[in-house]
């Protein structure tokens, strides 16, 4: 036994020679902006700690599967995890993840924007400290939209407009029966003033907001703005269906803007930005949040360590550099200030007017099965009966909430 | 465990089967005594691998069906019975997707015979380029089901694909129930076809050469010695065929997996079990679907054997 533990901690990295390795597994980045914070704070360690960067698989199903995996089998090799915001409730119930307490809390909230702040607090306890964040805008081509729409009312006359002159017209959005459904669906509910959960998470309190989103959704599908693959779209699919021109409009992340630029300037002259649209026309817009939340796991060999190396993963500089090299949205509010971050990021002033009204998606450890019951319920979105689809919503949402029946 | 080593250790040749029939075990040698008592001996090796790594984790989903297990919160795990039981057979998503799976399994198996036996005749008879005539015929079968799903994928996407372009503009057939359960079908029946007509041409070469002749003599004709004398004796082989292709069938994953997730109701009992296994992370409910998944292979399996029974390889004694 002595023997097989030498050997394993010589494969664990420099245990050896005192420096504890802290493994950090997050979302794969291709910018190398990940890999840099992670050299940068091993360096400003002092030889305290050394971080080293694990990738996760693509998809946010499979990177949330393989953390399952190995914290359910009480792996002591994770140390910082980069969860997805739907994810800190779920983890913190599971008992996978460690609270933020004392000072390491203090300085995660400091400075941090609320609304992603939010994501990462489960039952009035901090489990984890925003690292980055994202929302949605609405992206148009000026050649063919002048003004853009404020509602969705105006969107969809706009684009049925645009039909009957033989122009380009498609409404490009998450269609497909995926989580991109469920935050399409959450964002309609909480713009016409609802949610999908009550505020103690404890049941469904869907409503005449529901009804009118699930409505939206299905006057889209039905009306000539619908894409044809709609019920097949992801992300990727909108931004590729703009960039070869079929499309007047996108409700897209900001990662659209610099793919445009590179794959198709001659419609990147045309390319602008507003906010999301509206359900009601005196009623702010409130855009779904994503991002990913920095916890520390419950088997860490060395958690001190890992608070200190997460706040330090998500300081001013390298929160600027991942939103510079791999453009994502910052949590830190004082960097929408940071003239590098305004001249990369045009529209950083509309992500920060968007996030500050922005949403969340329902706060609960079930958030899976909630999620899967709605989008499996709303797809494909031409087949929505409002009424009946909310009901439905309300229903599997009951069951989810008691983790009993089977899910879709 | 044993039922299947059994056989595999001490394979009674037919003949020996039907003397031993009548006479009474007791009657063994001392000598045929030992022989049993070494077979059983150089088999007990594998017994065992078997029983670690095959009876231990299907009793231990047995166990965690009958649970409330829900990884999410460990504190709420108790034994429930056969409740998880009854609310997936209560469940119309169980339901759904077993009709979807026994769909697919019946359309695909049954194209995949046709089309299998007519590649296995060709492969049979081909005198030219023999070996290259196997290779191609064989190359969709060596491809990883998943790449070849998401090249199907990728050709069924509008805007993207080949094959979307030879449909009529706005068509996204991946989109919609039907035309999904199609192209899954379709992209069943390329991948598994050759395996078919690999088992089917194994069949063709036990029937003898002087049979047909002798068919050919007596004025029979190509479809007569075919139904005739062909089938018959190649029965085996197609009961073997049949069997392993239902089974594999009826646990339908990586295509539906890629191809469309299991959305507009294209999702197969497998896809069912993984999203509660895995997405929801309800051991107990995703346990209980595992495990009828587990019990209808073996109901298709011993309806098979009992359906075919007589042509059971070394069953039939008359001829």
């Amino acid at each position: 036994m002595p023997l097989l533990a030498s050997v394993l901690a010589a494969c664990g990295g420099d245990e050896g020679s005192g420096r504890p390795t802290l493994n950090w597994y997050n979302f794969p980045d291709d910018s190398g902006a990940l890999q840099k914070a992670a050299d940068r704070c091993s360096q400003a360690s002092g030889g305290r700690y050394s971080i080293s960067y694990n990738k996760l698989p693509r998809a946010a199903d499979g990177q949330r599967q393989q953390l399952v995996r190995r914290l359910a089998a009480e792996d002591d090799s994770l140390d910082i995890l980069g969860l997805d915001v739907t994810w800190a409730a779920e983890f913190a119930e599971a008992r996978w993840i460690r609270e933020w307490t004392g000072t390491a809390k203090r300085q995660a909230v400091e400075g941090t924007l609320r609304v992603p702040l939010r994501t990462s607090t489960w039952k009035g306890k901090l489990y984890a400290v925003p690292y980055n964040t994202n929302t949605q805008l609405l992206w148009y081509r000026k050649d063919l939209v002048p003004t853009p729409p404020r509602t969705w009312a105006e969107m969809l006359d706009m684009a049925g407009a645009l039909a009957r002159q033989g122009k380009p017209h498609f409404v490009e959005i998450q269609g497909a029966q995926y989580e991109g459904l469920t935050v399409w669906f959450n964002t309609l509910i909480n713009s016409a003033g609802g949610s999908i959960l009550n505020a103690t998470a404890t049941e469904p309190s869907l409503g005449r907001p529901a009804v009118r989103a699930a409505g939206i959704m299905r006057d889209l599908a039905r009306s000539p703005a619908a894409d044809p693959s709609l019920p097949n779209q992801m992300e990727d699919q909108n931004r590729l269906a703009m960039e070869s021109g079929t499309a007047a409009f996108e409700l897209n992340y900001p990662f659209v803007y610099p793919s445009m630029k590179a794959n198709n300037p001659e419609l990147f002259k045309n390319f602008r930005w507003a906010p999301y649209p509206r359900v009601d026309p005196n009623r702010p817009a409130r855009p779904t949040i994503g991002g990913i939340d920095l916890a520390v796991s419950a088997y860490s060999r060395h958690p001190d360590l890992a608070f200190e190396a997460a706040l330090c993963l998500r300081n001013r500089e390298n929160q600027l550099s991942a939103a510079l090299e791999g453009g994502l949205p910052p949590t830190l509010r004082a960097l929408y200030d940071e003239p590098a971050f305004m001249k990369e990021y045009p529209f950083s002033k509309d992500v920060l007017a968007a996030l500050e009204s922005a949403s969340v998606r329902p706060i609960t450890p079930v958030y899976q099965n909630v999620s899967i019951a709605v989008s499996h319920t709303l797809s494909p979105p031409s087949g929505i009966e409002p009424e009946s689809s909310v009901d439905t919503i309300g229903e599997q949402i009951d069951d989810a909430l008691r983790s009993e029946g089977v899910i879709p | 465990m044993s039922t299947r080593a059994r056989p595999a250790a001490t394979p009674p040749p037919p003949e020996a089967r039907t003397e031993q029939a009548g006479p009474d075990r007791a009657e063994l040698s001392a000598g045929a005594r030992q022989e049993r008592r070494l077979g059983w001996l150089l088999c007990a090796p594998a017994v065992v691998v078997m029983i670690a790594v095959t009876a231990y984790p299907i009793g231990y989903a047995v166990y965690l069906s009958l649970q409330r297990y829900d990884l999410r919160f460990p504190g709420r795990a108790e034994f429930v019975g056969l409740s998880n039981y009854g609310a997936v057979l209560s469940s119309p998503f169980w339901w759904d997707a077993f009709w979807v799976t026994l769909f697919i399994t019946a359309v695909s198996v049954a194209i995949e015979l046709v089309l299998g036996m007519g590649l296995a005749l060709v492969m049979h008879r081909t005198i030219f380029w023999r070996g290259v005539v196997r290779t191609s015929v064989l190359v969709p079968y060596g491809i990883v089901t998943v790449v070849a799903a998401f090249s199907w994928q990728y050709a069924w996407t509008p805007e993207l694909g080949y094959l979307a372009e030879l449909l009529p503009s706005g068509e996204a057939p991946l989109t919609e129930q039907w035309p999904a359960l199609w192209l899954i079908i379709l992209a069943e029946v390329w991948k598994t076809t050759p395996f078919m007509a690999l088992l089917l041409l194994a069949g063709l070469a036990l029937v003898p050469e002087e049979t047909l002749k002798a068919a050919m003599v007596d004025g029979a004709t190509a479809w007569q010695r075919f139904t005739k004398v062909m089938v018959p004796l190649m029965k085996p082989a197609i009961l073997v065929a049949l069997l392993f292709r239902t089974l594999d069938a009826f646990r339908i994953f990586d295509n539906i997996y890629i191809l469309t997730a299991g959305a507009q109701g294209t999702g197969s009992v497998s896809i069912l079990g993984y999203d509660n296994l895995f997405t929801a992370l309800n051991l107990g409910i995703g346990s209980a679907i595992s495990v009828l998944i587990f019990i209808c292979v073996g109901i298709i399996a011993f309806t098979f054997v009992k359906l075919f029974g007589t042509a059971a390889p070394g069953a039939e004694v008359k001829r």
